[in-house]
């Protein structure tokens, strides 16, 4: 079984501000696992930015006091991002779009589930004290 | 991150520097909204500066554009990177904008 440390556990107040202050962190250590550029400028910072703002936004439903945490885990094959909060969970499957059919195209909202699927090799939503998003994505 | 707003011709310029997502979304949507109010019909967005976008920072563009053109103007961007390239690609929203490789180019298409 592959070994795996964890690259940094966070706690945020459950505030957009801080979304960018954590993908930068996140970039950072992308950077210094040596993945592609593509994953540290785009794969990363977009699906990780969507799991915190759906966690601040929806989870939390924007409710002061509240927090985030964010925890980034490495092993030899993977890195894993895991974004909890503090809300009931959701389906999602049944919450994503396809934002690319003709009726979505035009819409002003529901990308965010999309994106992170497709910028991710696995999202994982369930329950363990809090609501989690798991992302996981290959290193190579 | 910050926007920046000049005029060039007849076309107001909006340089985004930085990320734009859910923290900051609503500046540039009012940004631009302000411009409109103001009578302005022709729109360029410059990606020249720009890190990542996040699906609100799509959905801005979105809204941007629907509201530019029930006023009878329009909404073009320019100087996606590769990455901006590949989000608007995965989206689709790359037929739903007019996109140009420079800002130039952009400008002289209105």
């Amino acid at each position: 079984m592959a070994e795996s440390r964890v690259a940094f556990d966070l706690q945020i107040p459950s505030d957009v501000e801080y979304i960018e202050g954590v993908v930068e962190l996140a970039r950072q250590r992308c950077r210094e696992l040596k993945l592609s550029p593509t994953k540290c400028s785009l794969n990363v910072p977009v699906a990780l930015s969507e799991a915190l703002s759906n966690a601040i936004l929806r989870g939390n439903d924007s409710t002061g006091g509240k927090h985030v945490r964010i925890r980034a885990i490495v092993s030899d094959t993977d890195l894993v991002f895991e974004v909890v909060d503090d809300g009931p969970g959701f389906d999602l499957d049944e919450c994503t779009q396809d934002c690319t059919l003709p009726e979505n195209i035009s819409r002003e909202e529901g990308r965010g589930l999309f994106l992170m699927k497709r910028l991710m090799d696995r999202v994982e939503s369930f329950r363990n004290k809090g609501n989690v998003v798991r992302l996981t994505l290959h290193r190579e | 991150m910050s926007f920046s707003i000049k005029k060039q011709g007849e076309v107001v310029v909006v340089d985004v520097e930085g990320q734009l997502i859910v923290g900051n979304r609503q500046e540039l949507k009012q940004k631009v909204l302000d411009e409109l109010e103001k009578g302005e019909k022709k729109f360029l967005i410059d990606f020249s500066q720009t890190g990542y976008i996040d699906s609100s920072g799509l959905g801005v563009l979105v809204s941007l554009s629907k509201k530019i053109r029930e006023q009878g103007g329009e909404l073009r961007l320019a100087n996606l990177n590769d990455d901006l390239q590949t989000l608007f690609e995965l989206t689709k929203l790359d037929t739903l904008f007019q996109i140009s490789d420079t800002r130039e180019r952009a400008l002289e298409s209105f």
